[in-house]
Formats: C-alpha cells, sequence, structure tokens
C-alpha cells in the first residue's frame, strides 16, 4: 500500500476488528501514523469506551519508529511516547528478536487496540531465533543487564546503545543495571522501583524529544514512589529539541548514544 | 497530645543532656519502650516513655542541656485525632551550617535546561541525597558532620555509610563520651556527702553459714554450661529481696519527713565501672525473679552499666541497695544508703571457717552479712530481724 492510503488503511483494520477479524495493520512508520491519528486516538482507543463495552477493537497496528538513517526532519520521528500518553491502547516496543517475533502473538490476542513500534536501526540486526521461540508477555520490563551502582531504564533502538554503554561503564568500576521496558504503555513501575531501590540512582534513554516525552514520565514516577531511595537527581539522555537533521554527524550528535549515556551515568554517580 | 519531658533521675539531678534519639516523628511507641539517651552525671541513660502513642514532635536538639521537666517531645496517644499534613515536621537535627557563599546552584542542574536560582532557602540547605537523609535520620547521623561526595558535593547514601561505620568502628572512644567519670564521682560525692549529713546510720553484723548455698549450686551447675551457671551472688539477692518484700521498713524511699514504703522491690546492685565509677541501677522486681531470670538480668545488667547504657527506670527507682565486695576479698563492708533510700545490705566474700553444726566443730562456709539501716524509718531490733530472715531464706536455696 502507498502512504497515500494509511488513513483508509486503518479504517478498514478497525471494521475488520469490530467486526470480529484480528488484523494487522502495518504503517511503515510512525511518521506516516500521524494521518491515521484520528481513527487511533478517536476510533481505535475510544470505541469501547464509547459504545459502554459493547464494542472493543482488537487491532494491531505495527510501524517503523526512530532516526538514524538520514531519512532528514519528516523521516526520522520517534514518536512512540505521544501513543503511550493515550489510555485505550498499548504500546509495545520490542527491542529483542524474542520480543518482535513472540510480542505480536500475544498483541493479536489482546481484545484492545495494541501498537508495536518497531526502531528502524533493528531491522538491519541479525540473530538466530530458537525454534521454539513462542509467545511473550508483554506488560513486563526485563533486566536485561543486572548491575547494582546505577538503572539505566531505555527501550527499543536505545537498548543496545545503553548495554554498550553499561560495557563501557564496567570498565571503571561502575556496575549499570539496564531495564529494558517493552511495554511503555503500561509501564512496568514494580520493576523500575524495584532497580532503582537497589541502585539508588537512574538514567532515562529515550529517544523521544526531552519536552514531556516519556523519560520524562518516567523520571515523575521514580520520584513519586522512590524518592527517599534515590541518591543522586534522575538524569535523562534524550533526543536534543531539534527537527532531525539530514547530515550523517548532525543526526549522529542529535539522538541519544553511547558516550553520552555513559557519562549522563557518571554525572549520576558524581564521577563526571 | 502529650509531652514527653526531661525526667529526674535521682534527687540531685537538675538538668539532663540529649545524647541520642532513639525515634523519630511518626515512631509509634509503647510504654516502656527507650526513646531517647540523656547524658547526666550518673553517665548515659536510656530513657524510657510511659506512654503509648506517636511521636508527634521532636522539641530538643541533640547535645543540648536541659532542666529537668523540659518537654522533650510531643506524643500523641491513642485515640487522638491525626492532624494534616503538618504531622511529620523534619526532625531537628541541625542542617550543616550555611557557608558564607551560597553553593553554585548551576552545579545541581545539569547542563540542558538553563539552571533557574533556587533562591536563598535552597542555598542555605546542605546538598543531601533523598536516600541519604533517611539513612542518616535511623541511624541518627548529624548531617553537618558528614563530607558530601556526590554530584555537586552532595552528601550521598555511601557518605553516610562511612560515617556510620566511622561511629561503629571505636567502642573506647565512644565510651569515654557516654561514661564521665568525673562528674560520675562529683555526683557520688553529692549523694554520699547529704547521706552521711542526713540518715543516722545504724550498722548490723550477721555471720551466716552458706554451706547449703554452696552444696545446691554445686549440684545445679554440674550439668550446665559455664555461661548459664548460678552464681551464689544471685542467690544473695534474691534473699534481700525477700527479706525486704517481708520487712518493708527496708524498702523504700524517706522523703519530706516522712517514709514511703515501696510496693515493689526493685533491688540496686552497686556496680563498679573501671576508673573509678559506681553505679547501683535496679533490678526491677528481683524478689519474683526466679534464679535463672536473676542471674541473667545481673549479667545484662553489669555489661550495660559498665558501658554506660543504663535505662532511666533502672537509676530513678532502686528501693533498697545491695552491695557486695566479696570478690575483691573483704569480710564485710558497712555501706552507706544512697538517699532516700533507707537501707543497704553488704555481703562479704565467703570464708572458710570453724562452725559448730549439731554439736560439734566442722569447717563451713560462712558469709558476713552486713545492714545499714536508716534510724528515722527503722530501728536495730527490726533490722536484726531482717538480716535473720536473709539468713535463714539462704538456708534454703531450693525455696529461693
Amino acid at each position: 500500500m502507498t502512504r497515500h492510503y494509511r488513513n483508509p488503511a486503518l479504517r478498514v483494520g478497525i471494521g475488520a476488528a469490530m467486526g470480529g477479524m484480528r488484523p494487522i495493520v502495518e504503517l511503515m512508520t510512525v511518521n506516516f501514523s500521524l494521518l491515521a491519528l484520528d481513527q487511533i486516538l478517536n476510533n481505535a482507543a475510544t470505541i469501547r469506551h464509547m459504545s459502554g463495552g459493547q464494542f472493543g477493537v482488537p487491532l494491531v497496528i505495527r510501524m517503523a519508529t526512530g532516526a538514524g538513517r538520514q531519512l532528514a526532519a519528516q523521516h526520522s520521528h520517534s514518536l512512540e511516547g505521544w501513543y503511550a500518553h493515550i489510555p485505550g491502547i498499548k504500546v509495545l516496543a520490542p527491542a529483542t528478536l524474542e520480543d518482535a517475533r513472540g510480542m505480536l502473538w500475544t498483541a493479536l490476542q489482546d481484545p484492545d487496540p495494541v501498537l508495536i513500534f518497531e526502531n528502524v536501526m533493528l531491522y538491519n540486526m541479525m540473530g538466530k531465533l530458537a525454534a521454539d521461540a513462542g509467545p511473550v508477555d508483554i506488560d513486563k520490563a526485563a533486566v536485561r543487564r543486572p548491575g547494582r551502582d546505577i538503572s539505566l531504564i531505555t527501550y527499543g533502538g536505545s537498548l543496545w546503545k545503553t548495554l554498550e554503554a553499561a560495557t563501557a561503564l564496567a570498565a571503571d568500576k561502575i556496575e549499570a543495571e539496564v531495564i529494558d521496558l517493552r511495554s511503555l504503555r503500561p509501564l512496568d513501575d514494580a520493576t523500575i522501583m524495584a532497580s532503582v531501590a537497589k541502585t539508588r540512582r537512574a538514567v532515562i534513554v529515550d529517544e523521544g524529544w526531552r519536552s514531556g516525552s516519556l523519560a520524562a514520565e518516567i523520571a515523575t514516577r521514580i520520584v513519586e514512589q522512590a524518592f527517599w531511595a534515590l541518591d543522586a537527581p534522575i538524569g535523562r539522555v534524550c533526543t536534543e529539541e531539534v527537527p532531525i537533521p539530514y547530515p550523517a554527524h548532525l543526526e549522529y550528535a542529535a539522538i541519544p548514544q553511547v558516550p553520552k549515556i555513559a557519562a549522563a551515568a557518571k554525572t549520576a554517580l558524581g564521577r563526571a | 497530645m502529650v509531652e514527653f519531658r526531661m525526667p529526674s533521675l535521682g534527687p540531685d539531678m537538675e538538668a539532663g543532656k540529649l545524647v541520642e534519639w532513639r525515634v523519630k516523628p511518626g515512631d509509634r511507641v509503647k510504654r516502656g519502650d527507650i526513646v531517647a539517651v540523656v547524658d547526666t552525671q550518673k553517665g548515659a541513660i536510656e530513657i524510657e516513655i510511659y506512654q503509648s502513642g506517636q511521636i508527634e514532635q521532636l522539641l530538643v536538639n541533640l547535645d543540648t542541656k536541659v532542666p529537668v521537666g523540659t518537654p522533650l517531645a510531643r506524643l500523641r496517644v491513642e485515640g487522638e485525632a491525626e492532624p494534616g499534613l503538618a504531622a511529620a515536621p523534619p526532625p531537628p537535627t541541625a542542617p550543616a551550617a550555611p557557608s558564607a557563599a551560597p553553593p553554585a546552584v548551576e552545579a545541581l542542574v545539569r547542563p540542558p535546561p538553563p539552571p533557574i536560582s533556587m533562591g536563598p532557602v535552597a542555598a542555605a540547605r546542605a546538598r543531601v541525597s533523598p536516600v541519604a537523609r533517611r539513612l542518616a535520620e535511623e541511624n541518627r547521623i548529624d548531617l553537618s558532620t558528614v563530607a558530601g561526595s556526590g554530584p555537586g558535593g552532595a552528601i550521598t547514601y555511601a557518605d553516610v555509610e562511612r560515617e556510620l561505620r566511622k561511629a561503629a568502628a571505636p567502642p573506647e572512644g565512644k565510651r569515654a563520651l557516654w561514661l564521665d567519670l568525673g562528674a560520675m564521682r562529683t555526683a557520688i560525692a553529692a549523694a554520699m556527702a547529704r547521706s552521711k549529713r542526713e540518715i543516722p546510720h545504724y550498722y548490723l553484723e550477721h555471720q551466716v553459714d552458706v554451706t547449703p548455698c554452696e552444696q545446691w549450686l554445686t549440684q545445679k551447675n554440674a550439668p550446665r554450661p559455664p555461661n548459664s551457671r548460678l552464681l551464689i551472688g544471685a542467690l544473695a539477692i534474691k534473699a534481700a529481696a525477700l527479706a525486704a518484700r517481708r520487712f518493708p521498713a527496708f524498702n523504700g524511699f524517706y522523703r519530706d519527713n516522712k517514709f514511703e514504703p515501696a510496693q515493689a522491690v526493685h533491688l540496686g546492685v552497686a556496680i563498679a565501672i573501671r576508673g573509678g565509677g559506681l553505679a547501683a541501677p535496679a533490678l526491677h522486681d528481683a524478689d519474683r525473679l526466679s534464679l535463672d531470670e536473676l542471674m541473667s538480668r545481673m549479667r545484662d545488667l553489669v555489661q550495660r552499666t559498665r558501658s554506660g547504657r543504663i535505662r532511666s527506670s533502672e537509676i530513678s527507682d532502686p528501693t533498697i541497695t545491695v552491695s557486695s565486695l566479696g570478690e575483691r576479698g573483704v569480710e564485710a563492708l558497712y555501706g552507706i544508703i544512697y538517699p532516700p533510700q533507707v537501707a543497704i545490705v553488704g555481703f562479704g566474700k565467703v570464708v572458710t571457717r570453724p562452725w559448730v553444726v549439731d554439736g560439734a566443730i566442722g569447717l563451713r562456709s560462712v558469709v558476713t552479712i552486713t545492714l545499714s539501716g536508716d534510724h528515722r524509718v527503722s530501728d536495730g531490733h527490726a533490722g536484726a530481724l531482717f538480716l535473720a530472715e536473709i539468713g535463714r531464706l539462704l538456708q534454703e536455696p531450693d525455696k529461693l
């Protein structure tokens, strides 16, 4: 399908879901999803409420997200944080092979709309999926690397950069715990707070713009729920507040990168 | 709302220095809980609270000396309505002294959003991470003594932890703080001088054959490991306590020109402190304790007294005192009554003596028991009966 049919495609998908089917609508990228935002926000997310529970929309919407491929300002958005703002839908961000495959099945079982955001840079990663890889849960965060000094909280494309930063930090005797959120709505507060209670410090890595970001939401929740466990201000590594530039070096500088993540962790530890 | 006040821990106490809070606002306490430590001339005393409820507010800063009767804390007793959010004001741990130059706020906030000045309030407060503040509070660490190593010089969890380890490390240094032997000597001098000035003492002596006690103890202790063996001191204290219950004229206080017999027997045990101190904290209800209980309480009391951790009720309410210099080698001692008490019983060391038993001379273990009595309250006749009762009780150790 071409991009001009994003809106009708979603209308068809919603109709099919309400009619008893389990459709998967693939919008290509989040950049084009804005044309379908009305259908996602005003139809898919609200029908169950508006119909007094008579109708649901068991729809799965897949789309790519993120910058890094020199596609310039209009095609490099990371708007999953926006969607995570909306009650009535679930928002997933698989970062591993197992999640990319396993979440889709679980999402299809869900009685309500599930949006799956796949970071464009992860499409190039290769890996082998176990023959018996099956469905996975879609409401828990995962600790991808245990550590005791600081919690690095991230998701999607930033997970691999964060893990790389954690490896670099280990060389400086800093044991970072890396949390892969996996689900952006709902957020798994329990896993986040348990980690922060242990490490007492947190840096959130989020490819969205800083203002009003998912990182802002997570930081607030940590302050609300784990304030007395904190040993340092919460750090954030987000995308610079600019339209994503086309030149490779500027694009690199605009979005979270390994050195920035490591530096933020050291700042939180007072070792900057 | 009830006020918890600086207690009087003896007739000669006018003021006490608060050296430790064991509770913080919001804590629930019940009658008998230790809530604070107060430094007095007798050493550091653990202060118990006599009412149950919830600590509302601490009113006195650490290391402040206040007169007896000064409110130390406010307590909300059970059933009282909870006030609003004002319930838990920050405890009065002294904030770190503000430095002359306000700390640079720039370092507090990391670059991207331009720093916003937080005004003089933020400048005046030491930067302490929430978890460090909590840890310090829980362990009564004065944050003004902690150096910060965190972001922007903030005091972190690790900094407080380090301070905790430092505080835990040298018990010797701490003991010096708890036990001021000079002050204790002054207190002893005042109490003893007052006693000799005011109390007309009379003295009695009674020699008692304690061979039955020794035999009974040998038998009783044989199967026991050393740390749970009974000592003859426990029998002596129990016998004195029981006798005090039967002879109320020796158990109580002489105050305002009249004698007030005590309802319970809280037997003060004179405990020597290395370096020249002396304290006589109470074994509560000594007449009702089994010998094993008495023994373990004695061990605990001696240990706590020597490390300067006596509780307020133990120091303020002995109703009669027992002193024993037996192990130091003297055969008899004549004590000076600790006012406002009216009697002190002394036990000398156990010696082997030729003794007449059933018309024949044999070797027996004998101890000299003395009584110093307050002649305003009792006479020698009653004192003799009291001492004889102790001796009689020691003939039947299995009934103690």
